[in-house]
């Protein structure tokens, strides 16, 4: 008997699910967008890895190998097309990223390993984002431009205009390192908080507009409560829409109408250097969090059952193939586990490690803080 | 001569000049204000932000990841209570990241009473700000510590809040900031705004030297043996006002400590002056209930208990919701010079 939280086993359908068609098609289309095969099965496998790596992290938080667990099982279309189109490095000249904790897809395609999420979902102290201390998903990363996810909603966007203005003035000075854009995500109940308005006022003062994508995930639910009894029955995109910020909302469960999106509003951002507002329809396949107990639900649309479906009908992949990438997938999840529980646990010596960085000009904490001022001599 | 609030804008012109500070923003820091307080007159990277003291922190979190130097205000403290989730998230961000990211970011704030400033414009936020682990926090008393202050902290790789006492702000110190003319009308022609159009008016900036006080160092301005009173900020010149007054009229010496940090606090310096004098006073104009001054008295206790010859004591406001704006208000909530002086003579002449 299959675990209920993981997708059906496709054995039985195997020989209904082949295409008719004769020859291998070169690209996937989604209405008037269109993606290369090539591109579709690198998606297609980014978005599997990230589903496996959900399914083990929640399995972690049931067993008692991690306590809490969030994520994204239902945005990793939006997530992994977004990953594989960041301009990954350090500096001004790179993408920054502020994420929210639902970005799993984001890292996996921008090839974090596995383990480096599993560690900090277990908390161990080989967990390089938080040594844990944080939540899953509350990454980290200096050298990806990815600053520290907190579980406070919105603040990521009162954030983002600071590193959009340097990366404008880096630009300006820079013209050959003029396409580095600030990235940040949120989910559609977040956009209720101030922060949220900030990000858009703070992005459009006349002659100081910032090249910020603003990245709305919309599930339809903070926590428990359905958004349309708390908002306008209006997109949120619209908001854009007094700051005069170009827009659009998406189906992000179609990874060829999302990748295409992202790609024109990334673009539009790294060379108008202005802001662009994305909202991404998505699914909640799993709830909120452990806290809701992170049960499957089955009347969300799965954006992975949707592409592997269109992949096939399309002739681009065949069954076999896709379970053989399944199991890839899991064995690769399930290996980052088994190591991740072998690693060291943070000890009573860590506590106050990293609170400060080291100071010339601080008479009592010149390393680090090391607990309440002591007499010195 | 300066003034605090010139002071602070030559810190900050030597931040620019010397120490790579990028940018000074908030609301109305820029032209042509140059700061409610003036204190940002003249300032090469000084700007205007919308009205948002949440866009004002995170933006200097945002500028400071990404390799800047920022220095921001939020106009008056009274209105940095907004932003307290944020204060926190700036200073949680290098423990929680695991030391992967920096967080180099100058706050400067307003502080206390003592402007008329009503209800909105007279608040005290050490209290508050204490309870922001990962922050360093510093408040002077006077002209030339703000300028060394403001130094340290701009230096200091660290989050760190710079609380400028309201009533202090227009102080002229005795004492000259190296580099800084002598004639106190000089400095006011080069750096001060003038008044009316000052669309083309551009400063004359003095040639400034470094001066760090380093944040952790109180400073010990009187040296005595009846008591000991640890203050910082407003009531500081009010201490050694009356710790100057009792010592000419009754001959009690009182040691005198300016805190200037607030955290990490000179345990040291209070220390060993509890050893010495085993009498300790300890004063602000916070709100009395869970005050700064309250910790100060527990490690006094936990520490000083067998020590201390008669009870330790605070002296801080009323634990009221605001400042009145009849002076009477003020007059009787928030600890006076008259309020000072009777606190250290009980200290000093309470029988042991």
């Amino acid at each position: 008997m299959p675990d209920m939280n993981e997708d059906p086993p496709d054995l039985e359908d195997a020989l209904l699910r082949r295409s008719t068609r004769t020859a291998a098609p070169a690209v996937i289309r989604s209405g008037r967008e269109v993606m290369s095969v090539e591109l579709a099965l690198t998606v297609f496998r980014q978005m599997l890895r990230t589903r496996a790596l959900e399914e083990r992290s929640i399995k972690m938080s049931k067993s008692g190998e991690a306590y809490f667990w969030i994520g994204g099982p239902g945005e990793e279309a939006f997530n992994v097309c977004l990953g594989l189109q960041v301009h990954k490095g350090r500096g001004p000249a790179h993408d920054y990223l502020h994420l929210h904790y639902r970005n799993a897809g984001v890292m996996l395609a921008m090839g974090m390993p596995m383990i480096d999420h599993t560690r900090q979902l277990a908390m161990r102290a080989t967990d390089t984002h938080s040594r844990g201390r944080n939540f899953v998903g509350h990454y980290s990363i200096p050298a990806w431009n990815v600053v520290p996810v907190t579980s406070v909603i919105e603040v990521q966007f009162a954030m983002a205009p600071g590193t959009a203005l340097v990366q404008k003035r880096h630009g300006q000075k820079n013209p050959l390192e003029a396409e580095g854009i600030t990235i940040v995500v949120g989910g559609e109940a977040g956009t209720a908080e101030g922060d949220f308005e900030t990000c858009l006022n703070w992005s459009t003062r006349p002659d100081n507009e910032l090249p910020v994508l603003m990245l709305v995930a919309n599930n339809r639910y903070g926590i428990s409560t359905d958004l349309d009894t708390v908002h306008a029955h209006r997109p949120i995109a619209d908001r854009g829409i007094p700051y005069g910020v170009r827009n659009e909302t998406i189906d992000g469960n179609d990874p060829v109408a999302t990748w295409n999106a992202i790609d024109r509003a990334m673009r539009y951002c790294r060379r108008e250097r202005k802001p662009f507002l994305l909202e991404a329809m998505v699914s909640r396949l799993h709830g909120h969090s452990s806290s809701s107990g992170a049960q499957r639900n089955w009347t969300e649309t799965d954006p992975l059952a949707t592409f592997e479906q269109k992949l096939i009908d399309f002739g681009a992949i065949d069954t076999a193939t896709v379970r053989a990438l399944k199991e890839e997938a899991k064995k690769e999840a399930d290996d980052a586990v088994v190591r991740t529980m072998k690693e060291a646990e943070p000890t009573r010596d860590d506590v106050y490690a990293f609170t400060y960085a080291p100071s010339a000009v601080d008479a009592v904490y010149p390393n680090d803080f090391t607990g309440l001022p002591e007499a010195r001599n | 001569m300066a003034n605090m609030a010139q002071a602070v804008r030559m810190a900050l012109h030597y931040g620019e000049k010397h120490l790579g500070v990028t940018d000074v923003f908030g609301e109305d820091v820029g032209p042509p204000l140059g700061g409610v307080f003036t204190a940002t007159q003249g300032l090469k990277t000084a700007w205007n932000t919308p009205l948002g003291e949440r866009g004002i922190l995170g933006a200097a979190m945002g500028i400071a990841y990404a390799g800047g130097r920022p220095v921001c205000e939020i106009q008056f403290c009274d209105y940095a209570f907004n932003v307290l989730d944020m204060f926190k998230i700036a200073g949680n961000q290098r423990w929680v990241g695991a030391g992967g990211f920096d967080m180099p970011i100058v706050v400067m704030t307003p502080n206390g009473a003592g402007i008329r400033g009503s209800v909105y414009h007279s608040h005290s936020f050490e209290g508050w700000a204490s309870r922001l682990p990962g922050w360093k926090i510093v408040m002077p008393s006077n002209a030339l510590d703000a300028y060394g202050l403001v130094l340290a902290a701009i230096k200091d790789p660290n989050p760190v809040l710079v609380l400028l006492p309201k009533a202090l702000l227009r102080q002229k110190d005795t004492r000259l900031i190296p580099g800084e003319p002598a004639d106190a009308d000089e400095l006011s022609r080069m750096i001060d705004a003038p008044v009316g159009d000052r669309a083309n008016w551009e400063p004359q900036w003095p040639e400034l030297e470094d001066h760090t006080v380093k944040i952790g160092e109180a400073a010990l301005v009187r040296e005595g043996t009846a008591g000991t009173v640890v203050s910082y900020g407003r009531p500081l010149p009010l201490c050694v006002q009356a710790a100057d007054e009792l010592a000419r009229e009754h001959g009690s010496t009182f040691d005198v400590i300016d805190l200037r940090s607030i955290f990490p606090y000179d345990w040291g310096m209070i220390s060993r002056s509890v050893l010495k004098t085993g009498r300790v006073l300890i004063v602000n104009e916070d709100t009395e209930v869970t005050n700064f001054g309250e910790h100060l008295l527990r490690r006094v206790i936990d520490e000083h208990f067998y020590d201390l010859v008669v009870r330790p004591r605070t002296l801080m406001g009323k634990h009221v919701p605001g400042i009145g704006m009849n002076q009477n208000y003020e007059l009787n909530s928030v600890p006076q010079l008259g309020d000072i002086r009777a606190a250290l003579w009980d200290l000093a002449t309470e029988a042991a």
